[in-house]
């Protein structure tokens, strides 16, 4: 396993930097800021925070589609700003949410037009051309649709040939605003495996919003957090997960996340404790059953035990529940056992 | 260098073989419709007869064929060429400037601005302008009218794209420039109110649009500025792929967008303009004609459907200009009117057929 050794200069890099929009008659709406921002070569970064806290606008200033309200923003140690559009266009590519309405135009067209900034006047293509283009294909698993319009596609198919034309285009430095909307969950495992794979093998810099939280815990080397208060923080995502940092950025009422699992509990359960004896693939779904039904397990002693098969799978052993004044009981399934507790749940005595 | 992220497998084929098809097919049959244009008319000449004459193998049978062929026929088949392949292209870069299929010359009130630089001129100009202005006028009242007309295109198309730029939804633009058309139409109707009878006559025999009044140097000038319309669009034609994908994208990927915006503008201005000045609106080729060639070539990439809808262009004006003599008869068809009736349906056929694509 190696780790991304930081180097030099960063990839991108902000400072005091402050997002927003210049409303009507001039005066400023901020949306976040001021922050301090780096991301290297080497390493994805997942932005991550609640609905409206600003990430689209942090990747949009970022990505120099719209200008910051304040402070200084640099690609690759040069001013954003002063980059001509060509040589912005060598150093970074970008995903966007807005939908592409391109009619007639081809997958591998469009996923050719990333080449723009590296052909000539006329845009005539080289060897290399063709080879990053149909790499771009394959690697996003693009290919097989190659030759069919656009307009033809679904959201998801579209989301994937976006990604195709950004990572044609070979940018040390690519940007993507929720690029796993619209996909389903085996897309969007491919495509955060794939940008990882793409950091780490070629040394680009990655940054993504995203809202799959799980996903993003998994993948990202880095997790900007945004939270609605407007500072962004900045670590690897197990840190601030322990350090209750990204609780704290989407905390809601009545809503909980859980840092033992690295999930938001669905279930608020108000039932009596269950003691849950065991480990494993068994106990982590008998867990979830349990607070789907309203219980709430715990570690230790209860009224209540279960204990769950040694090892998962069909016929390899049964769940046993034990209760106040109740004799073990055998279960061959959760559903048995989830009906016994139910039973016992009516039992006044319970 | 080698490709980033995956070994190198050799470029599939492209669909190139089809792409020359569909171009020879067009350069084929823009050379039939224009033999057949110079043939057809009151005087029917033999296509042969035509075809040598434009070779130059031979004279003509008689002095009459001679001068109906040279004086009156080719220039207009020439004017029809120029019209069609100009309105074509102009039309093009409109829908891919905006992002919207129904875009076109006379949709977004181009025509519109035209024809009130030319109903300027007329009223500056007194009585006898028009169309026939062109042949009192002379050449130099010939350039006052392309300039009136292009300024007039030009100042409607700024001025919804400056309106383009607060507004990002395509078909709040399409209803901008309807009304930006509404407006520039009332101030002529209004000019109309207030005019003596015969220059609105005048003014209306223009807006029938006529291929026929274009000869000699008026010819030359308007094929010049026609000429470099299209050579402005061509070179726009890299640029113009990355505008399919809108403005943000084509940024990203190193396009100076307002350059060439500028660019583009100023190319369909001139195309529009000096049509519209010499020949009167046509309606239709500029909406239709893109479509059509995105059908037949089927791609999007300007490098093919920039010469493309060039090609059918002045095929479609050529064949409706054939229509439009009503073979068999003495009578002709203002070329306005013939264009309508047969892009109206094409138009329709793009509007039904879209929710099919989309909802696939």
């Amino acid at each position: 396993m190696s780790f991304p050794s930081p180097q030099p200069t960063p990839a991108l890099m902000a400072e005091a930097l402050t997002i927003g929009y210049a409303g009507r008659r001039g005066t400023p709406r901020p949306v976040a800021g001021p922050l301090h921002l780096a991301l290297w070569p080497g390493e994805l970064v997942c932005l991550l925070g609640p609905n409206g806290a600003g990430k689209s606008t942090l990747l949009r200033t970022l990505a120099g589609v719209q200008a910051p309200l304040g402070g200084a923003l640099t690609v690759a140690g040069e001013p954003l700003a002063s980059l001509g559009p060509e040589v912005r266009a060598r150093q970074l590519s970008i995903v966007l949410t807005e939908r592409v309405e391109a009619g007639y135009l081809t997958v591998q067209e469009l996923v050719r037009l990333g080449r723009y900034p590296h052909t000539g006047w006329l845009g005539n293509f080289s060897a290399h051309d063709h080879a990053q283009v149909q790499a771009a294909l394959v690697a996003t698993g693009t290919a097989l649709f190659a030759h069919r319009p656009v307009g033809e596609l679904s959201d998801g198919e579209r989301q994937k040939v976006m990604l195709a034309r950004a990572l044609a285009q070979d940018t040390p430095l690519i940007l993507l605003d929720e690029p796993t909307a619209h996909l389903d969950l085996p897309n969007r495992v491919a495509l955060l495996r794939l940008l990882h794979q793409l950091a780490r093998t070629l040394g680009k810099a990655i940054l993504l919003s995203t809202h799959e939280l799980d996903l993003a815990l998994q993948a990202a080397d880095r997790v900007w957090l945004l939270p609605a208060t407007g500072e962004l923080l900045a670590g690897p995502p197990e840190d601030l997960v322990l350090s209750g940092a990204f609780a704290a950025a989407f905390q809601r009422e009545g809503l909980a996340f859980d840092p033992a699992t690295g999930t938001f509990e669905l279930h608020a359960p108000t039932g009596p404790p269950v003691q849950l004896v065991g480990d494993g693939a068994a106990a982590f779904w008998t867990r979830r059953a349990l607070l789907r039904a309203g219980l709430v397990p715990t570690a230790g002693p209860a009224a209540w035990r279960v204990t769950v098969p040694a090892a998962a799978g069909a016929g390899l052993g049964f769940w046993l529940s034990e209760g106040p004044g109740q004799p073990a009981q055998q279960h061959s399934s959760i559903a048995a056992l989830l009906q016994a507790l139910g039973a016992a749940w009516e039992n006044p005595a319970f | 260098m080698t490709p980033a992220f995956l070994p190198p497998t050799t470029p599939p084929s492209l669909p190139a073989p089809r792409l020359a098809r569909g171009l020879l097919a067009l350069v084929v049959l823009v050379g039939l419709a224009f033999v057949l244009d110079v043939a057809l008319g009151p005087v029917r000449i033999p296509l042969l007869a035509v075809a040598r004459l434009l070779l130059g193998h031979g004279a003509a049978a008689d002095a009459a064929t001679d001068f109906i062929v040279h004086q009156i026929r080719l220039p207009k088949a020439l004017t029809a060429l120029v019209a069609g392949s100009g309105l074509a292209v102009s039309g093009l870069q409109m829908q891919t400037l905006f992002r919207n299929p129904l875009a076109g010359p006379s949709a977004l009130g181009l025509t519109a601005g035209a024809g009130l630089g030319v109903a300027l001129v007329m009223l500056a100009g007194g009585g006898g302008a028009g169309a026939l202005a062109v042949r009192q006028l002379g050449l130099a009242g010939s350039w006052a009218l392309v300039l009136a007309a292009t300024a007039g295109a030009a100042l409607v198309m700024a001025l919804v794209l400056a309106l383009a730029a607060r507004v990002r939804d395509n078909v709040v633009l399409l209803i901008v420039g309807l009304m930006v058309a509404s407006v520039t139409g009332a101030i002529v109707s209004l000019w109309q109110y207030f005019s003596a009878p015969e220059q609105i006559q005048e003014y209306l025999l223009w807006t029938f649009g006529a291929l026929g009044g274009v000869t000699g140097p008026h010819l030359a000038v308007l094929a010049t500025v026609v000429g470099a319309g299209i050579g402005l669009a061509l070179a726009s034609a890299k640029p113009l792929n990355a505008l399919l994908l809108g403005e943000n994208y084509a940024r990203s990927l190193g396009l100076r967008v307002r350059r060439s915006r500028t660019l583009i503008i100023l190319s369909t201005s001139l195309l529009a303009g000096s049509i519209t000045a010499f020949c009167g609106p046509i309606g239709f080729v500029g909406l239709a004609v893109p479509h059509l060639t995105r059908a037949l070539l089927g791609t999007a990439d300007h490098r093919m459907l920039l010469p493309g809808a060039c090609l059918l262009g002045a095929a479609l004006v050529l064949g409706c200009d054939c229509l439009a003599q009503l073979p068999g008869s003495q009578i002709t068809l203002p070329i306005n009117v013939v264009t309508s009736l047969l892009g109206a349906p094409v138009v329709l056929w793009v509007v039904l057929r879209r929710p099919l694509r989309s909802a696939a």
